[in-house]
Order: C-alpha cells, then sequence, then structure tokens
C-alpha cells in the first residue's frame, strides 16, 4: 500500500484541518517550502496524534524529532525513572533530570523543542487491560518498547484497532525497522510468529547498545511516521530494513503478509492476552523456583569470608567486563567455559559464583551442582550490590 | 551449490566471522553446514530436530524463506541466505 492510500485513514480531512498562526508558518518554513509537505502538509501533521510507547532510547529521538516536526498531538507511554546510565543514549533527559520520571523529563524537554505540541503522558506499563484503551485514540503508534511481551502487546492492539504500527529494535551495533499493521500488510506476528524463550535474546541493559544506534533507528521510525501522516513517499511497508552500524550497511529484505497469522491473517486473536505468558516468562521463573532455591551469600558475608580466606570467589562473567570492575581475590572464568574448567575449582572448599547481577552466576551455580559440586554459593545482587553494600570504590556498569 | 550465509553480529562471535561461505542444495542444507561446522552456532539456527525457530527469519536472497518451502527451499549458485533473529531492545 502507497503512503498516499494511507493517507485519509491517518489523518483528518483537508477541510477539517487546523489553522497554523504566523509564527507556526515560520517556525515550519523549511517544511512549507518543500512541496511534498506544503502548507496542507504541514496542517496534517498539526492535525495528527502519534503516541509513542517508550520514552527511552527510541522514544527520544522520536520524541524530538516529531515534536520538532510539529506533529500537533504527542501521547507517551513510560513508567521509568532517568538512571545515569540512560544518557549515554536517551537524549530526551540530561544530567539534571537523573532520579526524575522519564515523563516529567521528556514534558519538559518536548515542551521546549515546541511548545504547540500537545502532550498527553501515561506514567504506566502498557498492559493488556489498558492498551486498547490508550491506543484507540491516536492515528500511528510507534513501538519503542525494550521487551518481547509488549511487542507482541502493542502489535496484537494495533491490529485489532486498525493503527498503524511503526516498529523499531536494537541491539549493541545492529537493528531494524518496519511498518506492521496497515490495512494489506504484513504485522510483527507475520515476522516473528512466536518469541524466543526467556534469557536467550539479551537486552540492551543486558548486552549493551551504542549510543547513537537507537539515535539511527528511532530516527527512521520517526520519518516512518511523518511520511505516513503526510501520505508521502513508500513507507517500509512489506519490508524490512536492517541496519547494521558497525558496518555501515542498511538493506532491506522483503516481508509479506502470513495468511496464517492470527493476528492479522486469520484473525483468530479477537482480544488482548496474557502477553508476559504468551513470552514464557512466568513458565520460566516457575521452571527456576521447581529448580530449587540457590544457595546464596549476601556482599557483606562474602567480604568476611573474603578476609578470612575461607571461599573460593569465581567470577563467571566475561574478560570485557573484568577489565571495567572485579572483587580482589575472584578469579575470571565466563559462564560459557564453566562446564569445560569444573577441574580448576576445588570441590573441598566454599564456591561462591559472582557476576553482573546474579542471573549468570546462578547459571553456573546450577551447572556446578549437575556435577556433583555441593559447596556452592551464588552472590546476592552480583558485583553491583558487593559495590553497594561493601565497596563504593568498585565501578557500577 | 555454494552460497554464503550472513551473520547478525550476536551470532558471527560463535562462528568468528559475519559472513560464512556454505553449500548445499536447499536452505536447510547450508544451515546444517554451517551448524556442523559451528557447534556454538547450531543450536542458534535451528532447533534439535533440524527445524527452524519461529524467532529466527532466514532471507534467502531479499525473500523470506518461509514463502518459498522454509528449509526445502532451492539454492542456487552463489544465493545469499541472511538470519535475522528477533531483537527486542529499545
Amino acid at each position: 500500500m502507497s503512503a498516499a492510500t494511507l493517507l485519509s485513514e491517518t489523518s483528518a480531512t483537508a477541510d477539517a484541518l487546523p489553522d497554523l498562526s504566523p509564527e507556526e508558518i515560520l517556525r515550519y518554513s523549511r517544511h512549507v517550502i518543500i512541496p511534498d509537505v506544503g502548507l496542507t502538509g504541514q496542517k496534517k501533521l498539526k492535525a495528527a496524534r502519534v503516541l509513542l510507547i517508550g520514552a527511552g532510547g527510541l522514544g527520544s529521538p522520536l520524541g524530538l524529532y516529531l515534536a520538532a516536526a510539529g506533529v500537533g498531538h504527542i501521547g507517551l507511554v513510560d513508567f521509568d525513572v532517568v538512571d545515569l546510565t540512560n544518557l549515554q543514549r536517551q537524549l530526551l533527559h540530561g544530567t539534571k533530570d537523573v532520579g526524575r520520571t522519564k515523563l516529567d523529563s521528556a514534558r519538559d524537554r518536548i515542551r521546549d523543542v515546541n511548545p504547540h505540541v500537545e502532550l498527553t503522558t501515561y506514567e504506566t506499563a502498557l498492559t493488556s487491560e489498558n492498551a486498547l484503551k490508550i491506543i484507540k485514540d491516536y492515528d500511528i503508534v510507534i513501538d519503542g518498547t525494550d521487551n518481547f511481551p509488549t511487542r507482541y502487546l502493542v502489535n496484537d492492539a494495533c491490529v485489532l484497532l486498525g493503527k498503524p504500527n511503526v516498529y523499531g529494535s536494537i541491539y549493541r551495533f545492529e537493528g531494524q525497522a518496519s511498518v506492521f499493521s496497515t490495512e494489506n500488510g504484513p504485522c510483527y506476528r507475520c515476522l516473528y510468529p512466536s518469541p524466543p524463550p526467556p534469557g536467550l535474546v539479551p537486552s540492551c541493559a543486558e548486552g549493551g547498545v551504542l549510543g547513537v544506534l537507537p539515535g539511527l533507528v528511532g530516527t527512521i521510525q520517526a520519518t516512518e511516521a511523518i511520511k505516513l501522516i503526510l501520505g508521502i513517499g513508500e513507507p517500509l511497508i512489506g519490508r524490512l530494513l536492517l541496519v547494521d552500524a558497525l558496518d555501515t550497511k542498511f538493506r532491506t529484505v522483503k516481508l509479506r503478509k502470513n495468511p496464517a497469522c492470527p493476528s492479522c491473517g486469520t484473525r483468530d486473536i479477537t482480544q488482548l492476552i496474557d502477553y508476559q505468558e504468551f513470552c514464557g516468562v512466568p513458565q520460566a521463573a516457575a521452571a527456576e523456583q521447581k529448580a530449587g532455591e540457590l544457595p546464596e551469600i549476601t556482599p557483606r558475608e562474602l567480604a568476611e569470608r573474603l578476609k578470612l580466606g575461607t571461599v573460593d570467589l569465581i567470577d563467571v562473567r566475561e574478560p570485557h567486563e573484568w577489565e571495567i570492575a572485579r572483587i580482589d581475590g575472584a578469579r575470571l572464568i565466563p559462564l560459557a567455559t564453566v562446564a569445560d574448567r569444573l577441574h580448576e575449582l576445588d570441590r573441598t572448599r566454599d564456591i561462591v559464583l559472582q557476576c553482573k547481577g546474579g542471573v549468570r552466576s546462578a547459571k553456573a551455580l546450577r551447572t556446578l551442582q549437575a556435577a556433583g559440586f555441593t559447596r556452592v554459593l551464588n552472590l546476592v545482587g552480583g558485583i553491583t550490590r558487593y559495590s553497594d553494600d561493601v565497596d563504593p570504590t568498585i565501578p557500577k556498569y | 551449490m555454494p552460497a554464503t550465509l550472513f551473520l547478525p553480529a550476536v551470532l558471527a562471535k560463535l562462528a568468528d566471522a559475519k559472513e560464512i561461505p556454505v553449500s548445499g542444495t536447499t536452505v536447510g542444507e547450508l544451515v546444517a553446514d554451517a551448524a556442523a561446522r559451528f557447534p556454538e552456532l547450531a543450536p542458534r539456527l535451528r532447533d534439535t530436530d533440524g527445524n527452524p525457530y519461529a524467532y529466527v527469519t532466514f532471507y534467502l536472497n531479499d525473500e523470506d524463506i518461509r514463502f518459498n518451502g522454509g528449509f526445502s527451499a532451492t539454492v542456487n549458485d552463489g544465493d545469499e541466505l541472511t538470519v535475522v533473529p528477533a531483537i527486542a531492545g529499545g
């Protein structure tokens, strides 16, 4: 479907378009002098209602550019607080905003960029209970979320309501973007019918992300949203853009609408479901619980035991993390190599396993238990909590 | 048929390369060739029965293989097979 066809779906009709003041015409002059945009296009932008899900990495360039472009009504869904680790990429927020809600910070920044924008904020996680109610008031939805359950939720809600879903997602140096859920186009479930099991695909918090990457991908999403509103160009419908920032490669592959897709094909999904369960989150937690309680040690207890020399501390993080921070007395055995290096461990002594936050060390602990080790303990909260509770000179990351 | 398998960075580290020369007459054979040579990569490409995952999409040149026979899709000399696993960061 061309952008022109979508125009009538996403914007007010020409005679109902809002007026622009002389100040607005001047503000948007570099738009209105483009014949493809013009005064009418700028009025369409002012009439448009765009919902951003997430005010983080992708949401930052989206919020800034859509506001600057003169999108008249922006909705913003987020429940997070600005953290120091956000500032490497989340340009909506500044150092002074650390500790504020992202919505408060975003509101100030967006108002500064363009006071003409009407902003509605939703300080909540998007859920199966509130998604339809929030999304129904918007023309276009932009998915800037950071987890699989919310991505499937956004998809199904957009399909049910017939709203275009401008998709973007990122990891380390690579990103994806597309436009889903248009009348005849594919949806996110056509691309990925079901999610990976929890824990298989690391998040940006776990695996990292190049700070400018959400800038690249979020800006592409903003471009697509503006094209949809204006009804110009060839939107990323039926195409998936793959971005490789490391090799500076951009390529598109074809996406097809899957006739068997339960969301947009057969339409078997007639209401929103439990997306945590769909993504296996509670099942994974139950399996972990069934595997038995983890024998644990607190950072303060570990510090005492290290002083006494009555414990071996094994750090299962990666070598590049070891370079950033380490606990004195620890030995590095990355998680992937633990199973092959069991012979290096003394099973007659207490062994404490440690990582950044306690998740990878829990996996290592299960490996040791399966190999017959009985004197194993997991450091609660990993090196991060050790820094908080014992030694603040150890950098957190 | 000689072909090239393109891996995203998240999988490339398991094969020490972003591009791997592979050989086979079907997509399934190309994947099996890569899986045999890089055992750590194998479980990220297909399940233990050798079937594709719902969250790892393969493109033969620019076409989604699911619409061309899946792992049975025929490969031509010089084809490019690209792996696109689901990512969720934002």
